[in-house]
């Protein structure tokens, strides 16, 4: 299925990345070449199936819901682009 | 006396136990290589201080008779999607460009505490998405091979763990992290003649690695020999309470059968691999293995994967699916590269669209697309079900045979520039390293010869989870029967 550069707009707002208004051609091309290619899984019956949602049969473990590890405020926001005080900042939301 | 630079790890230890050098020196002279091989840019951030400390510590401990295990000492480059701690860790993407974690993944912390010696984080393709190393923020990888006959022209390592594996291949580190999705680890040591090991999906930890499509990526050893994947695999896996999908077993000992030879064993070679238009030079290093196996007493029977053809298209809506939500987090709030914007969501927009390759938005987009409302069904859910046939594939073939032979890759390794225009030629690359990935299977890429133009070419293994100690047993017949003593000129 051809994607048009309506839809190619509305994925690259979900996804938030930006894409020009003269980009968008380009895109849509490029992306229908992949949806193309993976539209070949019509061809299989997959009726009754179950989908494979993860590898391996063993279940996920479960643990008790406390705290086990944390109190390293410096460490955890010492990569942030801004901040103040241990916290993270970003542009104002609210007027 | 062997360079030090063109030892193994197993010979390494050994003269180390021995007193015949030490970690230090064995250190300098690798230093010295990734000085000497900078050109090769298989290395993103080099870290030569930490690797002489690393190699100081292995001295003492040895002169204390206290050596921590056989990795103590041994050089080894650490792909750049580890997260290690205080060192700068980037995923070959700018939007990490400015990235240091506070923290240290499990695997490459249990290499640490083995002891081994860090010489650097190797060059990727961007957030491991790529099959020639071409897609790095910080440039592409070369290939230490070039062909025979004159042609002198510049070929990509393969890809995404591209700078491991040129590292290995140009001696510039013993051997080398990498970690696959599709084909990340076996594709590029198919393309530079080493040894490149996938472990059964939940072997090793994921905790710490950049996660690309989590349901796929696993990190394995790259090495030049099958002995030394077995060696370093089991310095790297083993369960892990920080990662859910770690397995809760206990390890076998990966090198307990490297010797005993495929005798009686039933090797399985699948009819759909054999793809129209699959070059005769492929087609022929898949029969030589086939013939090798069978001159050693393996049993070489025809078995049939009926839906070879849909792992491709299958595993890139999932693995974009899986990266679109994995990629999220980069929002230039908590950490790494932020663009302004006039408000929040504009800054989101500008940091990802500059932080971003083209790959990576590729992947990004595709994914956000088929999980988006009223796609859903028709592409990720129909793609979770035709995995599941895939795996039935591989379950009922298992039920006849121990392990399977492929070739690893369609070709020997390109020229730089080709391929680039069309991502689905690109996407090509992992035809038949995608299919074990889909089902978590252990599988290994083995030099098996050179190409018509003098390139490697690897064949591949594929054998049932968490069966590796076979994988490595029929991997060390083939090494033995290839003889596979070809280094690229110059290094």
């Amino acid at each position: 299925m051809a994607l048009d550069q309506a839809t190619v707009a509305r994925i690259a707002n979900l996804a938030r990345i930006k894409v020009s208004d003269d980009e968008l051609q380009a895109w849509a091309s490029d992306l229908t070449a992949i949806i193309d290619f993976v539209e070949q899984l019509d061809e299989v019956n997959t009726e009754g199936v179950e989908p494979m949602t993860g590898v391996g049969d063993f279940s996920l473990p479960m643990r008790p819901d406390v705290v086990t590890d944390g109190g390293y405020a410096d460490a955890v926001t010492s990569n942030a682009p801004e901040g103040h005080d241990h916290f993270f900042a970003v542009p104002k939301v609210v007027e | 006396m062997t360079a030090l630079t063109d030892l193994t790890i197993a010979q390494a230890r050994e003269a180390l136990d021995a007193g015949e050098f030490s970690a230090r020196e064995l250190a300098e002279a690798h230093i010295k290589a990734m000085e000497q091989h900078r050109t090769l840019n298989a290395f993103i951030t080099e870290t030569p201080e930490r690797a002489l400390a690393d190699a100081d510590e292995a001295d003492k401990r040895r002169q204390a008779g206290q050596a921590a295990g056989p990795m103590d000492g041994i050089p080894i480059a650490m792909k750049d999607l580890f997260c290690t701690a205080d060192v700068r860790t980037t995923a070959g993407s700018h939007i990490l460009e400015p990235f240091t974690p506070p923290y240290e993944s499990t695997v490459s912390g249990r290499l640490k505490a083995g002891g081994s010696v860090m010489l650097g984080k190797a060059n990727l393709d961007e957030f491991a998405m790529g099959s020639a190393n071409i897609t790095s923020y910080f440039g592409p990888v070369t290939n230490p091979w070039v062909a025979s006959g004159g042609d002198n022209r510049r070929r990509v390592p393969g890809g995404s763990s591209g700078g491991s594996a040129a590292a290995v291949a140009a001696r510039v580190a013993i051997a080398a992290t990498g970690t696959d999705t599709g084909g990340s680890i076996r594709q590029p040591a198919s393309f530079c003649g080493i040894v490149g090991m996938k472990p059964t999906y939940g072997r090793c930890s994921r905790w710490g690695i950049v996660a690309f499509a989590s349901s796929l990526d696993q990190a394995g050893p790259m090495t030049r020999t099958v002995q030394d994947a077995a060696i370093m695999l089991q310095a790297m896996a083993g369960h892990d309470p920080k990662d859910s999908t770690s397995a809760p077993y206990q390890l076998p000992d990966f090198s307990a059968k490297l010797r005993e030879g495929v005798k009686g064993m039933k090797i399985g070679v699948p009819k759909e691999y054999r793809i129209d238009g699959m070059p005769a030079e492929i087609e022929r290093i898949w029969q030589h293995g086939a013939e090798w196996l069978r001159a050693q007493g393996a049993e070489v029977v025809e078995i049939s994967l009926p839906h070879t053809k849909y792992a491709l298209p299958t595993y890139y809506i999932i693995a974009p699916a899986e990266a679109s939500s994995n990629l999220a987090r980069y929002d230039g709030v908590r950490y790494g590269l932020r663009v302004p914007g006039h408000d929040l969501t504009e800054m989101y927009e500008n940091t990802r669209a500059e932080g971003f390759g083209a790959e990576v938005k590729r992947r990004v987009m595709i994914g956000t697309y088929v999980l988006s409302a009223g796609y859903y069904d028709a592409y990720y859910l129909k793609a979770q079900k035709v995995r599941t046939l895939i795996l039935r594939d591989f379950t009922q073939a298992f039920e006849q045979v121990d392990a399977i032979l492929t070739p690893t890759a369609p070709s020997a390794a390109f020229v730089v520039g080709e391929k680039q225009d069309d991502p689905v030629q690109m996407y090509l690359n992992d035809v038949f390293t995608v299919p074990a990935s889909m089902a978590g299977l252990p599988a290994i890429s083995v030099p098996g010869g050179l190409s018509d133009g003098g390139l490697p070419l690897g064949l591949h293994l594929i054998a049932k989870p968490f069966d590796e100690v076979t994988l490595f047993q029929a991997a060390a017949a083939l090494e033995e029967a290839a003889g596979f003593t070809a280094r690229p000129a110059g290094f």
